[in-house]
């Protein structure tokens, strides 16, 4: 059996194929890096008009029952009983020592909750859910739905939608039936759009039909990510790596960090008030020449830290990358040494976003 | 024109032979952001990495196809790298080496290269 036999496909690998996509092997599946434009054609047009992106590969549950809310809350410290209906947030799962098992989006859909989780990471996330869960509630995973990702600055006019950022909703798009929510992971305006199996590329091709819509791969997913500053599990974070540390504290709720009572609290509540001894920045190469993922990091000829996610930001026009870096040196404006084949490349310490979110807020 | 496995092509005029990434390379790399040019003057080795050059995805390296120094370097490909998917054996040249001794015998003609290619579907 070769590799690709083994691989899962999502319901839009047939329309992949019939545009062009060139597959590789992602968290199992086969998706689409590029379609016959390119990456960077991909990702520039995506801040230009709008980008389609298949992200069925990802993990869609449903967590139904009284107490949901609070089961899940064992496992993460974003505030999900304060989410009302008709709202999303962004949230971490935790392990006992404060580490990220994975980061997730979870929903309010009124009479259910409604989670998306990292493909790479689905197979652990659900059975650690499972394990927490009272009687009577319940974990429905939902292999047989489809998850569409629409962004871009066009988006808005193609499908106007009573939703505000972070807003999802049961709507008809196409005349099909969808759970669709003002959200993403480029930093663009835009919708994340569930929908069964057997209509996903009915749905795909009537967004594709719409003007300025182009397919976008896992390619330009990843540029358009890293621009953002948004994170990438595997790459970014990890089981080793507590939200103090990722720089991602804003997603504990306020009434979690009072009451410190989710898996791993002890260790997080001690970054938290005695400090980390590394953090996640943006880091600015000079130059044309990218830095990507495992470049180590000096200063004075010392290594402070490493980089966990690099590339060239086709928006910027220039390498960008984050990583983590003792926590004296995460300043802005901070120079650094990244060393890329042997030799050291000057670097900055910059804000993130690197590019300006444009979420409709 | 030669060919290498490495998917360099070879274009010897007199004493000097241009060298570059082929049309199906450039293609499998995608758009070129980056590249890493040898010093001129560099004494290389068949076979040898002497060049980078990097896609929006990732990093590949460059091999020297021939024994020789190295004469000259695209110098415009430092600020156009998308010259070489443009004008992969045209304008988008990485570097010229003066041949020492005979060609490997083992460089394809533009068929043969084809025909390698065409394995590796």
């Amino acid at each position: 059996m070769t590799e690709s036999d083994s691989l899962l496909t999502t319901p839009l690998d047939a329309l992949h194929r019939e545009l062009g996509g060139r597959m590789v092997p992602f968290a199992s599946y086969s998706m689409p890096v590029q379609y016959r434009a390119g990456i960077l054609t991909e990702h520039l047009h995506c801040r230009a008009q709008a980008g389609l992106f298949d992200v069925s590969h990802m993990g869609q549950a449903e967590l139904v029952g009284e107490g949901a809310a609070a089961a899940l809350e064992q496992l993460t410290p974003a505030d999900v009983q304060a989410l009302k209906p008709g709202r999303q947030r962004y949230g971490l799962l935790m392990n006992e020592a404060g580490g990220i098992v994975d980061d997730f989006m979870v929903a309010n859909l009124g009479n259910r909750l409604f989670l998306v989780v990292n493909a790479s990471r689905k197979h652990i996330d659900f059975p650690l859910i499972e394990s927490v869960l009272p009687t009577g509630v319940k974990l429905k995973p939902l292999p047989d739905r489809a998850l569409i990702a629409l962004q871009g600055p066009a988006v808005a006019a193609l499908i106007p939608t009573a939703l505000t950022f972070m807003g999802i909703g049961e709507i008809e798009i196409a005349g099909i039936q969808v759970i669709a929510s003002r959200s993403g992971y480029t930093g663009e305006d835009g919708l994340e759009i569930s929908v069964p199996a057997e209509h996903a590329e009915k749905l795909a091709r009537a967004l594709l039909a719409m003007p300025g819509v182009m397919p976008v791969g896992l390619g330009a997913r990843d540029s358009l990510r890293l621009e953002a500053g948004l994170c990438l599990y595997g790459n970014d974070l990890d089981e080793t790596t507590t939200p103090v540390e990722a720089a991602l504290t804003w997603s504990m709720g306020k009434r979690r960090r009072m009451a410190w009572d989710f898996r791993g609290a002890d260790a997080v509540r001690d970054h938290l008030d005695n400090g980390v001894k590394r953090i996640r920045v943006g880091i600015r190469p000079e130059g044309r020449a990218p830095a990507r993922g495992h470049t180590p990091i000096q200063q004075n000829g010392a290594v402070i830290g490493e980089v966990t996610s690099g590339g060239f930001g086709p928006s910027i026009g220039a390498p960008v990358a984050m990583g983590y870096v003792a926590r004296d040196a995460a300043v802005d404006g901070t120079f650094l040494d990244l060393i890329v084949r042997d030799k050291p490349l000057p670097a900055r310490i910059a804000p993130m976003p690197f590019h300006p979110h444009r979420y409709a807020r | 024109m030669k060919f290498s496995k490495d998917h360099e092509w070879i274009r010897l005029e007199g004493d000097v032979a241009t060298i570059g990434i082929t049309d199906h390379a450039q293609n499998a790399l995608g758009d070129v952001v980056f590249v890493d040019l040898p010093e001129v003057g560099r004494i290389v080795t068949a076979g040898e990495s002497i060049a980078v050059v990097e896609s929006v995805k990732a990093a590949s390296d460059v091999y020297a196809p021939i024994n020789g120094r190295v004469t000259e370097v695209n110098s415009a490909l430092v600020d156009d790298p998308a010259l070489i998917n443009g004008e992969p054996t045209g304008a988008g040249w990485f570097f010229r080496i003066a041949p020492d001794g005979d060609l490997p015998d083992d460089l394809m003609d533009a068929d043969a290269y084809a025909a390698f290619v065409d394995t590796l579907a």
